[in-house]
C-alpha cells in the first residue's frame, strides 16, 4: 500500500481534496482555454465582449437610425414607418430597445412602446420595426433608437487561414521546423558515443570531464552569446559567408543540448548489465560494433527522453534563433514571428491568438504523446533547468 | 517553403551518414595505424593497448569540441572581454564593473532578479508538493497531473501571449475582454494596466513561470512521494498522527533531497529567464531582470560588449554555488558506486 492511501484513511473529507484538485486544474486550463475560444471567435466579437460570453452568445447596445420621413406610407389616419433595424446579412436577435440614451433598454421586444405625441414604435425580436404616428413624420433624417441585441455563438477559422496566408505564421513554422529537426538529432548520435566512451572505456580523466560536464549544465547560455556572436562574424567573414545561417543555429543548439544529453545517457548506459557487454567483448567484438549492435538498441528509452526534451527546447526557444539566425521576416522562427506581431499587432487578438496555437499545437502533441518518455527523462536529469 | 524543409531533412540525413562514417572510419584508421599482425604476440599486445588508449578519445572526440566550442571557450572568453571596451578592442581595466555598480537600471534588474529568486521556486516547490500530494489521493489524479504539467510544453513566449491576454486592459467606458479585469470589475473593482505597475507587475509576469514549471515540480515530487516506505506513514497513523503532521513531519523530511533538486533547478532558470519580460514588458515599467539588460546591451546602438559581458558573469558568479554542488553531489555517488 503506497503512503497516500494510508494518509486517505485518516485524512482530510475526500470531496475537498477532489473539489480543491478541480479547482487547481480549472485554474491551470482557463488561461489556455480561454485564448483558444478567442481564435476562433470573429474580430469584431472579441473586441466587443469577454470570450466566456462566446459559448452563450454575446449581447450587446447599439445605435441604429431608423428610415426616414420619406419612407412613410399612409394607413389610415396613422403614418407609418416600417422596415428592419438589422442591416443585409446581419443576424441577431432584438432583447430590448429604448429611445433615449439614458434608457437604452427601456422596452422588451415585442412590446409596444407608447412615445407620446401620437407616436409608437414596436421592434420584434427579429429586427423588423413598425413606427406609428398619427400626424405626418417631420425632420430630414430617421429616428435614432437603441437596441440590446443578441448574437448568437458563432465560430470562425477565418483567423488561422489570416495568419497562416498574410502573417507570415505559415513561413515561420517551416523555420522552426528547420531549424528543430536538425537542432534534435544531431547531437544525440555525438553524445551517444561519448556517452558510451565515459561509462564502459577506461582512460585517464574520465572523471574530470564527467565532471566538467556535470558543471557545464549550469552553465548560462548568456556567457556564450557574446563571444560565438563574434567568432560567427568572423568565420563568416573570412569564407565570405553569411554569419547567421541554419548551420550555425543546429550547431549552437547541438552544443547547448549537449551536456545535459551526455549526462541523461550516460547515467543509462552505466547502468546496462555488465554482462552483455563483457561476454561481447569476450566474443571479439569492437567497441564500435558493441556500441552499435547492443548499447544504442538498449538505450532507445533514454535517447527518446532526451529527444523529446530537446525538441521542445529548440522549438520553444526565442533567444538562440533571435541572436544566431536574426530577426528578419524570412529568419523568424515561430516564436520570434510571435513576438514581433506582439509588437506590431498589439490589440488585435484575432491574429495573436491564432498565431499563439499554431505555435503551442506542435509541442502539445508532442506532450501528450510521448508524455510517459518525457516523464523519465525529467527524472533521470532533474539537474538541469530548461 | 517545402523545399526549404526538404533540405532540413537531407541536411539531417547527411549529418547522421558523416557521424556514423567518422566514428567507423577512425576506428577502421586506428586499427591500421596500429596493426595486429599473427605471430608478433609482444607487438600485438603493445598496439592492442595503444588502439585501447586513443579510442576513447575518438569517441568521445566531436562531443569535447563542441563543448569546447560553444561553452568553455566562451565562458572564458566573455571573462576576458568584460575587461574591454563596447568593440572589444581596447583594454578598460575595471571600468565595465564600475559602470555596472553605479547604473540604476543594473541595480533594478539585480533587485527584479532577486524578487524572482525569492518568489518562484518558491511557490512551484510548494505549489508542486501540494498538488503532488492531493492528486496521489484521488483515482483520476494522473489526468489533473497531464493537465497542470502541460504548460511546460508551451513555449515562454507562447504562455506570455497566453498571460497577456488574461491580463488585458481596456480604456474609458469599453467592455473589458481580460479575465482578470473582468473578474475585478465584477466584484466592483476598478480595472488596472496589470503589466504597467511598477513593482507589482514584476509578480504577474512571476505568475507566468510558476504556471510554466508548477508542472515539473509536481511531477518530481510526486515520484519522490511514491518512494516513502509506507511503514513510516503507517506507523505514524498508529501513534494517532494527523494527516497534517504526517504530511509536515514524515512525508516532507523524508523528500527534502528532491525538493532541493527541484528548487536548484528553478533557481537556474530563473536566473537564465528571458523570453517572458521581452514578450510582456521588454524591460519597461521597472521590471528589466539580468538576462534581458545582457541582450539589450549586446545590441543597444552597435552593442556594448564589455558591459554585456560583466552583466553575464553576474549570471554566472549567481550560478556557480549550485555548479560547485551538482560536481559533489556527482563525485559522491559515483564514489559510492
Amino acid at each position: 500500500m503506497n503512503p497516500a492511501v494510508s494518509l486517505r484513511r485518516i485524512g482530510l473529507p475526500r470531496l475537498l481534496v477532489h473539489l480543491s484538485v478541480l479547482l487547481i486544474c480549472l485554474l491551470w486550463l482557463v488561461p489556455t482555454f480561454g485564448l483558444l475560444v478567442t481564435s476562433f471567435r470573429e474580430p469584431q466579437q472579441i473586441a466587443s465582449s469577454g470570450w466566456w460570453t462566446a459559448l452563450t452568445g454575446s449581447s450587446q447596445t447599439s445605435a441604429v437610425r431608423l428610415a426616414d420621413a420619406a419612407t412613410a406610407r399612409q394607413g389610415g389616419a396613422n403614418f407609418i414607418i416600417s422596415g428592419s433595424v438589422f442591416t443585409e446579412g446581419q443576424q441577431g436577435q432584438v432583447q430590448s430597445f429604448g429611445t433615449r440614451v439614458a434608457a437604452p433598454s427601456e422596452f422588451p421586444a415585442g412590446q409596444t412602446a407608447d412615445l407620446g405625441e401620437g407616436e409608437s414604435l414596436t421592434v420584434n425580436e427579429d429586427g423588423s420595426y413598425t413606427y406609428i404616428k398619427n400626424a405626418p413624420f417631420g425632420g430630414d433624417r430617421g429616428k435614432r433608437i437603441y437596441l440590446t441585441t443578441a448574437t448568437p455563438p458563432s465560430f470562425t477559422t477565418e483567423n488561422y487561414r489570416t495568419v497562416l496566408t498574410s502573417q507570415g505564421i505559415g513561413q515561420s513554422f517551416i523555420n522552426s521546423l528547420t531549424v528543430a529537426i536538425p537542432s534534435t538529432i544531431i547531437p544525440i548520435l555525438i553524445s551517444a558515443f561519448a556517452a558510451y566512451a565515459l561509462s564502459w572505456m577506461e582512460f585517464p580523466g574520465r572523471g574530470l570531464i564527467i565532471a566538467l560536464i556535470i558543471g557545464l549544465m549550469v552553465v548560462p547560455l548568456q556567457m556564450s552569446l557574446i563571444p560565438l556572436l563574434k567568432m560567427y562574424n568572423d568565420v563568416g567573414a573570412f569564407f565570405g559567408l553569411p554569419s547567421r545561417s541554419y548551420v550555425g543555429v543546429w550547431l549552437a543548439h547541438s552544443a547547448f543540448g549537449m551536456p545535459l544529453a551526455i549526462y541523461l545517457l550516460r547515467n543509462y548506459i552505466a547502468g546496462l548489465p555488465k554482462e552483455i557487454i563483457e561476454s561481447a567483448r569476450v566474443d571479439g567484438a569492437s567497441d564500435f560494433e558493441i556500441f552499435l549492435k547492443i548499447v544504442l538498441p538498449l538505450s532507445f528509452p533514454a535517447l527518446a527522453s532526451f529527444s523529446i526534451f530537446q525538441f521542445l527546447w529548440t522549438w520553444n526557444d526565442l533567444l538562440v534563433a533571435m541572436v544566431f539566425l536574426g530577426t528578419g521576416k524570412d529568419q523568424l522562427v515561430l516564436t520570434g514571428a510571435l513576438n514581433a506581431l506582439l509588437g506590431s499587432m498589439g490589440g488585435k487578438w484575432e491574429i495573436l491568438s491564432a498565431s499563439a496555437f499554431v505555435t503551442i499545437i506542435v509541442p502539445i502533441a508532442v506532450f501528450f504523446g510521448l508524455q510517459r518518455y518525457l516523464v523519465r527523462g525529467l527524472l533521470a536529469g532533474s539537474v538541469k533547468g530548461g | 517553403m517545402i523545399s526549404q524543409l526538404v533540405s532540413a531533412v537531407g541536411v539531417v540525413i547527411a549529418g547522421v551518414f558523416v557521424c556514423a562514417l567518422y566514428y567507423w572510419f577512425s576506428d577502421k584508421l586506428l586499427q591500421l595505424v596500429f596493426p595486429v599482425r599473427e605471430g608478433d604476440v609482444r607487438g600485438a599486445s603493445i598496439n592492442l593497448n595503444r588502439r585501447a588508449a586513443v579510442r576513447p578519445w575518438l569517441f568521445l572526440g566531436p562531443a569535447l569540441i563542441l563543448l569546447g566550442v560553444y561553452l568553455v571557450y566562451p565562458v572564458i572568453a566573455t571573462f576576458i572581454l568584460s575587461f574591454y571596451d563596447r568593440s572589444g578592442t581596447a583594454f578598460v581595466g575595471a571600468a565595465n564593473y564600475s559602470w555596472a555598480v553605479s547604473d540604476a537600471q543594473f541595480r533594478q534588474s539585480i533587485l527584479n532578479n532577486i524578487l524572482w529568486l525569492a518568489v518562484v521556486p518558491a511557490a512551484c516547490t510548494f505549489f508542486g508538493l501540494v498538488i503532488a500530494v492531493l492528486t496521489d489521493r484521488i483515482w483520476w489524479g494522473n489526468i489533473a497531473k497531464s493537465l497542470i504539467f502541460m504548460p511546460m510544453a508551451i513555449s515562454f513566449v507562447g504562455a506570455s501571449v497566453i498571460w497577456k491576454f488574461v491580463y488585458e486592459y481596456r480604456g474609458g467606458k469599453e467592455t473589458q475582454i481580460g479575465l482578470l479585469n473582468a473578474i475585478v470589475q465584477f466584484f466592483g473593482g476598478d480595472p488596472q494596466v496589470w503589466i504597467s505597475m511598477p513593482f507589482w507587475n514584476n509578480f504577474f509576469l512571476m505568475v507566468i513561470l510558476i504556471w510554466i514549471q508548477t508542472g515539473f515540480a509536481m511531477v518530481i515530487l510526486s515520484a519522490a512521494l511514491r518512494g516513502i516506505p509506507e511503514e513510516t506513514v503507517e506507523a505514524a497513523v498508529i501513534d494517532g498522527a494527523n494527516g497534517w503532521q504526517i504530511f509536515w513531519k514524515i512525508m516532507v523530511p523524508q523528500v527534502w533531497g528532491t525538493i532541493a533538486v527541484v528548487w536548484t533547478t528553478i533557481t537556474i532558470l530563473v536566473l537564465k529567464v528571458f523570453d517572458i519580460v521581452l514578450t510582456m514588458t521588454n524591460g519597461q515599467w521597472n521590471t528589466m531582470v539580468l538576462a534581458n539588460l545582457m541582450f539589450d546591451w549586446m545590441f543597444r546602438g552597435g552593442g556594448d560588449s564589455g558591459r554585456a559581458a560583466v552583466v553575464a558573469l553576474v549570471i554566472m558568479a549567481a550560478v556557480t554555488p549550485i555548479m560547485i554542488w551538482n560536481i559533489r553531489q556527482a563525485n559522491q555517488e559515483s564514489g559510492g558506486r
